[in-house]
């Protein structure tokens, strides 16, 4: 071993990685010889990257993406890329192209999704910290599910460029870790404005985490510890909160009535930005290669058939439809409406309080297999995707157990208060602590 | 109420490939999920939402991008430094 690579041969007994780096190079900096994994939908320059889609095996990315190469800048060694469901697209990780990830507190259940590999690898000890990336919970849901900390940055914060895109209107790439305070370095180092998404803000994040919150007006809406909320899991949730009060901090009650169609919306956006973000996997320019002798409809759609699995020709199929002439405004229209609803009940809401709280999800880690209806997967999503239609932040961290499975405490905050939440996760942390 | 006909051109469109034997569990599927939709009818109003947003426009710099090699490399098909693509002819 040289003094500017480590060696990476975690025993990955949970699946949490789709590839690892056996001698990871390393530079200086406040990262340096730090072992990060990374979600496989985030461009690595040299290092296979699939979205754990048969579509994309064997594509090696000729570039970094943003965040990655912010990585390597401040000396992480990138280790390996981690599971997920196909193109993000799930809850449990098991949409995988390429076999589950099993939940490291018990291999029956799911580690929670999209990034479940990257919180797989956080949990088990293989890595300090992973990158992820939401859409519509996919950082917090496998925090939640792992027991550990995962920030959904603010819209615009962190770069997408480099991230292979699902639903780019919804999607921001964002940190998790043990630990509030290596959420907060890793975000420390990946936000800030990147010309090369133009969606890009120029916003960096320089905070230290800070547990003083006295005085901090906490809204609780009541639709996250209504039906459908594990009682057990609202229970656990409301202790953290009661602790959060005992801390200085105030609660209100409140209401988010657009979360009545908040999910319908959801799955109506993702699924037509996919439709159309996905039309570019046809085996021309990567991946497995078309075969040319054939006219492109029949060669598209061989190859398209052969590399996505079933939840993405579901979900490229849904939007295609609901993008479609006659349908258009029935779906795609009225969730527009929707979304913006959304977003007005949280500023009304965050006009009163400095933060929301709730469950990040509604019940534990699901068992392996227990989710095989996509609409029953999909309405477990009902806590986490009012987040990313309002593009505001929000963390999940650790709050108890339940069954031996771990629960997490979801803050939301304003847009652009990525520190606030992260300074309310950080104080619940501290004070629990052993 | 989507019928088996219906995901069929749909697959179609979307260049997805389907086969005979997935049609009943897709159509199924579809129509539960649609069913759900189906809430966004009680959503007022028409889809036109205004925002204080702007083009941030620039001036066209050519810049550095990526050399010839590494940009075919992950092409299944190539000649004379292009990508090769399916017959657009019969």
């Amino acid at each position: 071993m040289t003094a500017h690579e480590i060696s990476f041969n975690p025993d990955d007994r949970f699946h949490a990685f789709l590839s690892t780096v056996k001698k990871a190079p390393y530079g200086e900096g406040k990262l340096s010889g730090i072992a990060v994994a990374v979600k496989d939908n985030i461009s690595t320059l040299g290092i296979e990257t699939t979205c754990a889609s048969k579509i994309l095996k064997g594509y090696i990315p000729p570039y970094d993406a943003h965040a990655v190469q912010l990585l390597k800048q401040a000396g992480a060694a990138i280790v390996g890329k981690t599971n997920m469901d196909e193109f993000g697209m799930g809850t449990t990780t098991e949409n995988s192209g390429f076999g589950p990830t099993l939940n490291p507190h018990d291999p029956n259940r799911v580690p929670g999704g999209s990034s479940g590999g990257s919180a797989a690898a956080v949990a088990a000890g293989m890595v300090r910290m992973a990158l992820g990336t939401d859409t519509g919970g996919s950082i917090r849901c496998p925090a939640a599910f792992c027991g550990i900390v995962g920030l959904k940055p603010t819209y615009g914060r962190v770069s997408r460029y480099g991230l292979i895109a699902y639903a780019n209107s919804l999607e921001q790439i964002g940190p998790m870790a043990n630990t509030v305070s290596d959420v907060s370095l890793l975000m420390q180092l990946i936000a800030g404005h990147d010309r090369r998404d133009t969606t890009s803000y120029d916003r960096p994040y320089t905070h230290t985490p800070n547990a003083d919150i006295k005085g901090l007006r906490i809204g609780i809406p009541q639709e996250y510890f209504g039906a459908g909320v594990d009682p057990n899991v609202a229970a656990s949730v409301k202790k953290a909160i009661t602790n959060l009060e005992e801390l200085g901090a105030t609660t209100v009650p409140c209401s988010i009535p657009s979360m009545e169609y908040a999910l319908a919306a959801y799955y109506v956006i993702c699924t037509s930005e996919a439709s159309s973000n996905l039309a570019r996997f046809d085996g021309i320019r990567y991946g497995p290669a078309a075969d040319t002798l054939k006219s492109w409809h029949d060669a598209y759609r061989d190859v398209r058939r052969a590399g996505f699995g079933t939840e993405v020709r579901r979900r490229i199929m849904l939007g295609t439809f609901a993008l479609s002439s006659g349908y258009y405004g029935k779906y795609y229209a009225k969730a527009q409406v929707a979304r913006e609803n959304v977003r007005k009940d949280f500023a009304r809401i965050f006009s009163e309080v400095d933060v929301i709280c709730g469950p990040t999800m509604p019940t534990i880690a699901f068992r392996l297999g227990e989710k095989s209806d996509p609409l029953s997967m999909y309405l477990s999503d009902i806590l986490t995707v009012p987040v990313n239609l309002a593009g505001i932040p929000a963390i999940s961290v650790p709050c108890g157990k339940v069954d031996g499975m771990p629960v997490g405490l979801q803050i939301m905050g304003r847009p652009f208060e990525d520190e606030r939440v992260i300074d309310v996760a950080y104080a619940y942390e501290q004070a629990v602590r052993l | 109420m989507v019928t088996k006909e219906d995901v069929e051109h749909i697959a179609g469109l979307a260049d997805i490939g389907i086969d005979k034997d997935e049609l009943g569990a897709f159509t199924g599927q579809f129509n539960a999920i649609l069913d759900y939709f189906d809430i966004l009818d009680k959503v007022k109003g028409d889809g036109v939402i205004t925002r204080d947003l702007s083009n941030v426009m620039r001036e066209d710099i050519v810049e550095p991008s990526l050399p010839l090699e590494e940009v075919l490399k992950n092409a299944g098909g190539q000649e004379n430094g292009y990508i090769k693509g399916p017959r657009v002819m019969q």
